[in-house]
């Protein structure tokens, strides 16, 4: 089984069918596209669960190692491998681009087949990312993972979608240039590009606060945390329904991933000594943030400003140093993929019907659309962090390993509880329950088939998640442990003098 | 040194010399088909002295007619990398210039000229010599840029140029003779040598010197503060000429700093590293805010150049071998961009339309997805995004300057990407977002659609593997006579 390349595979098969539905042309193959694109995305879909299969959750190693020399000039390699920590998103990333592409089935008309290779090509970069033990071969799967996204929204995107693609752009590349930096630097004081020998490398607390600024503000932008999150309401908003909920799901994990991957474990000493600023900005984001989502008068936004919120949370679970936080984190990084993902598609979905996002146009949809109303209830309470939902695993651990750290942190944290429950909550009384709002609404037709099948599938995971969440937990133990005692044994020596 | 081997490692300006002799008198008599057999000699004759170069390529490090002239492996490559640009410049133009009854065989035998200036710039090891290169190029490019002689302003821009660029020669020769008064040499390496137990005096005069050397360079590098020339020249010429300027003299103008900063004043580093220093700031600055306001596309391409260069001297300014390669690796990279992205817009040209404004890029996603795509990866690489070789470039150069110990300029310069990826993002945006305003399909010929092709693709696939044209550019500063610091 190890022979063969299964990281490879998972990223150059989307990469490859995503160039393979480019060559079907114009729209008048759109069928062919599409069921390419389908095919091309179960497989890339087949391909990373034997990962999870074979994943040996005893060890805190790397698996299923590839490595081959890149660019010998800088001692660059083709280095790719998984541990506990990642494996979950290669599955999740692979996971919604099916329902990604089958979400844009109908929706999308035009230029069908570029649509589905950027998300084709897009996904085979995020496995890269996430599959990356090599600096510059991460940086260029982060970067390149841009590009897609900026087409994306561009192209299929809303009124005022130019504005909000420069933005994502600008934005993300404002960051990780200085990740561009950082990893250079890196590269100068170690001699090598390798991010498993960056973990020993025992930098001057200088350095290290140097890189530590130049990580928390690449990943910051990409997570987003607070006050640099501005770039993602507006391309939520704009972004047609799949670039969302990629964008939810898979790209705002990738930062929160970067801090895993880098931060921490890099330059554990600057971690320790800036943990209050991240935990402030974090707090900042769960609680005025969620402030901000309640206020949201349309829908997209109010889901993207929870995202920004949620994700608050993840980071706040990181920087509290302990099992329960990191742990709880990652769940909760997983979780919100699903929801979030799905409070997205759902938005889709009555989108497609009324090309409205307004709450104020909607009200009383269950009278129309009871199966749809089903649905949304249970990705609704997911978000607000129901028990037995996914929503609920993630934020309990979190507040508890808070509560071990800090009873304050956790009072505060916990209010995303209620806050989560009250914009959520009353965003589904208001465009879903009360009397049919106007004829638009008594015209909506409930969900077809396919809607049904997707909506379907990411509930069973939703519940799944929250009822049975030990194959979730127990590949990231060993890893997550490995991670902790690095960074305790790192920052218990006394940092190396300026 | 016998005469022969002389002749040896000169084998290939003298085969371009004859050659245009050849050309020269061979269109005279043959008159119905003088254009086209001007223009295949003028292929052919850049194939046979690629081959030229490359067999000869590793004898490398000999010096020929009393030490004037070296012959060694950077050099080799630099040269190659000439051939290639102009021979992909001669092909993408030769469509355009028959449209406009340009192609006159002239046309070819001053690019030829010019191509043989480049090649004596790129070999000589006495700075006479490099003089005599640089004039026998810029003379022949002054000519090119008001070859549409009867458009004001095409001939407003061979003015232009002619006057500043005979303006920065001038400065060039000035500080050249600083350098003879302050060493008694005007060879390279007797240059270099002169510096130990030199006095006070001389020193200053050196000194002097030294900033009208890199006044030179700079304007044909064209970076600010002595850009002024290029937004103009590069708009006013037409674009095949444009296509000759923005490629080729650049790489020739790396060699000339190359073997005047590094070759013989190596022991001056710390000040022309300091002028580099602020060269390269002010245009990597200046070239990427100016770019973003830009509506004609050469103008904009032409101030991307600037910040470009800028970037580059990054490399050179590291003043270690890594810095050297990395810098001759951008320049390299960015002739094959700047070809790329002017072939662009010879493409998008049509009879008597020039494809003059940003704007003619519009909707180029509906009228020919192709080329669409083929211009996505030359903007991406230009603004420095993986996968593309831009990225790589960009990458070996901040490595180079961060080691060197210029940490805030490399912040500056990312920065500055930042800024300059708008007005990539905006081409990108105006193919992809917009919907065209005109739908006529594109006409070309279609060697120009092939060769266009392979050059968007060599931008991408460089980028998957930059590793062979990198070990090219490291091994090439290795065997170069050069030795950092020394």
């Amino acid at each position: 089984m190890t022979d063969i390349p299964l990281l490879s595979l998972a990223i150059w098969i989307p990469i490859l069918g995503g160039v393979l539905v480019l060559a079907t042309g114009s729209d008048a193959n759109a069928r062919m596209a599409r069921v390419v694109a389908l095919l091309t995305a179960i497989a890339g879909f087949a391909i990373t669960i034997p990962l999870y299969a074979c994943f040996d959750a005893s060890t805190a190693a790397m698996q299923f190692s590839e490595l081959r020399p890149w660019i010998e000039h800088f001692n660059i390699n083709y280095h790719l491998g998984i541990d506990g920590i990642s494996l979950w998103f290669l599955l999740l990333n692979s996971f919604i681009t099916i329902i990604v592409v089958i979400a844009g089935w109908e929706s999308i008309q035009n230029r069908v087949a570029q649509y589905m290779a950027a998300f084709l090509i897009m996904s085979g970069l995020m496995n890269g990312i996430f599959s990356a033990l090599d600096g510059v071969l991460f940086y260029v799967f982060f970067e390149a993972s841009l590009i897609p996204l900026y087409l994306i929204i561009g192209v299929w995107g809303g009124p005022n979608r130019v504005y909000a693609a420069f933005k994502f752009f600008l934005f993300t590349l404002a960051g990780s240039l200085l990740l561009l930096l950082a990893l250079i630097c890196l590269y100068n004081e170690t001699g090598s590009f390798a991010i498993l020998d960056w973990h020993q490398a025992g930098l001057p607390l200088g350095a290290q606060t140097l890189i530590f600024f130049a990580f928390l503000i690449a990943f910051g932008v990409k997570v987003p945390m607070w006050p640099i999150h501005t770039w993602l309401p507006d391309a939520h908003v704009e972004a047609p329904t799949g670039g969302s909920v990629v964008l939810a799901a898979i790209a705002l994990k990738l930062g929160a991933y970067g801090f895993l991957r880098f931060a921490l474990p890099i330059v554990p000493q600057a971690c320790h000594e800036y943990t209050w600023l991240v935990l402030g900005l974090s707090l900042i984001a769960v609680i005025y943030i969620g402030f901000v989502a309640l206020a949201q008068s349309d829908m997209k936004k109010l889901v993207a400003y929870s995202s920004v919120s949620h994700m608050g949370f993840v980071t706040l679970g990181f920087f509290l140093h302990n099992q329960l936080g990191i742990e709880g984190a990652l769940i909760q990084m997983i979780s919100h993929g699903f929801v979030s993902g799905a409070m997205f598609l759902c938005i889709g979905v009555l989108y497609d019907r009324m090309h409205s996002r307004q709450i104020a146009d909607y009200g009383g949809v269950v009278n129309t659309m009871p199966k749809f109303a089903a649905f949304f209830m249970l990705f609704a309470m997911a978000n607000s962090g129901l028990p037995a939902t996914s929503g609920f695993v993630g934020e309990f651990t979190v507040i508890l390993g808070a509560m071990q750290a800090n009873f304050l942190v956790a009072f505060l944290a916990a209010t995303t509880l209620i806050l989560g429950a009250a914009y959520s909550l009353w965003m589904y009384k208001r465009v879903v329950f009360g009397e049919v709002a106007n004829e638009n609404v008594a015209r909506l037709t409930d969900l077809n088939r396919r809607e049904f099948f997707f909506l379907a599938l990411l509930a069973a995971c939703v519940l799944a998640m929250g009822l049975y969440p030990f194959p979730f937990t127990e590949v990231m133990h060993a890893s997550v442990e490995n991670l902790l005692q690095h960074v305790q044994q790192q920052t218990a020596l006394t940092p190396p003098p300026l | 040194m016998s005469f022969v081997s002389n002749l040896y490692s000169a084998t290939a300006e003298i085969f371009v010399a004859s050659m245009i002799l050849a050309i020269m008198l061979a269109t005279a008599f043959a008159r119905g088909i003088a254009r086209s057999l001007a223009y295949s000699l003028a292929q052919l004759t850049l194939i046979v002295a690629t081959f030229i170069t490359f067999f000869t390529l590793n004898t490398g490090g000999e010096h020929a007619f009393s030490n004037m002239f070296v012959h060694d492996v950077p050099g080799g490559v630099l040269k190659l990398m000439v051939y290639l640009s102009m021979m992909i410049a001669l092909l993408y133009g030769r469509g355009y210039l028959a449209e406009r009854k340009l192609d006159r065989p002239e046309y070819y035998l001053l690019a030829l000229l010019t191509t043989l200036g480049m090649m004596v710039m790129i070999t000589a090891n006495h700075l006479l010599v490099l003089y005599v290169g640089l004039e026998m190029m810029s003379l022949a490019l002054y000519a090119l840029v008001a070859f549409d002689r009867d458009a004001v302003r095409s001939t407003e821009a061979g003015m232009k140029y002619f006057v500043l660029g005979a303006l920065a020669s001038g400065l060039l020769l000035y500080g050249m003779s600083m350098i003879y008064g302050a060493t008694g040499s005007l060879e390279i390496g007797e240059v270099k040598q002169a510096f130990l137990g030199m006095d006070d005096g001389s020193m200053k005069v050196l000194l002097f010197g030294l900033v009208f050397v890199v006044a030179g360079i700079s304007f044909k590098l064209g970076v600010a503060p002595f850009h002024m020339w290029v937004p103009d020249v590069y708009q006013g010429s037409p674009t095949a000429v444009t296509l000759i300027l923005s490629s080729a003299p650049k790489i020739a103008a790396f060699a000339m700093a190359m073997r005047l900063l590094a070759g013989a004043l190596p022991n001056l580093a710390e000040h022309w590293q300091t002028m580099l220093l602020f060269v390269a700031a002010a245009s990597i600055m200046l070239g990427n805010f100016a770019a973003l306001v830009q509506r004609s596309i050469k103008r904009m391409l032409a101030y991307s150049g600037i910040s470009h260069m800028g970037f580059m001297l990054l490399g050179l300014l590291s003043n270690s071998e890594a810095g050297y390669s990395s810098a001759m690796f951008y320049v390299i990279v960015y002739a094959l961009m700047t070809l790329a992205a002017f072939g662009m817009v010879v493409l998008l040209s049509r009879d008597g339309f020039e494809a003059e404004s940003i704007e003619d890029f519009r909707g180029l996603n509906r009228r020919n997805p192709w080329f669409a795509l083929l211009m996505l990866f030359v903007m991406f690489s230009m603004a420095g995004i993986p996968f593309f070789v831009g990225f790589f470039a960009k990458l070996a150069v901040l490595q180079a300057v961060i080691e060197a110990g210029y940490l805030w300029i490399a912040v500056l310069a990312v920065v500055m990407s930042v800024v300059g990826a708008f007005y990539y993002l905006r081409v990108v945006k105006l193919m992809y977002f917009d919907e065209p305003i005109v739908n006529t399909s594109i006409k070309a010929s279609s060697e120009l659609q092939l060769m266009l092709s392979i050059n968007g693709i060599a931008v991408a696939l460089l980028g998957l593997m930059p590793g062979t044209l990198l070990k090219c550019c490291e091994e090439a500063m290795k065997a170069a006579a050069f030795a950092v610091g020394g």
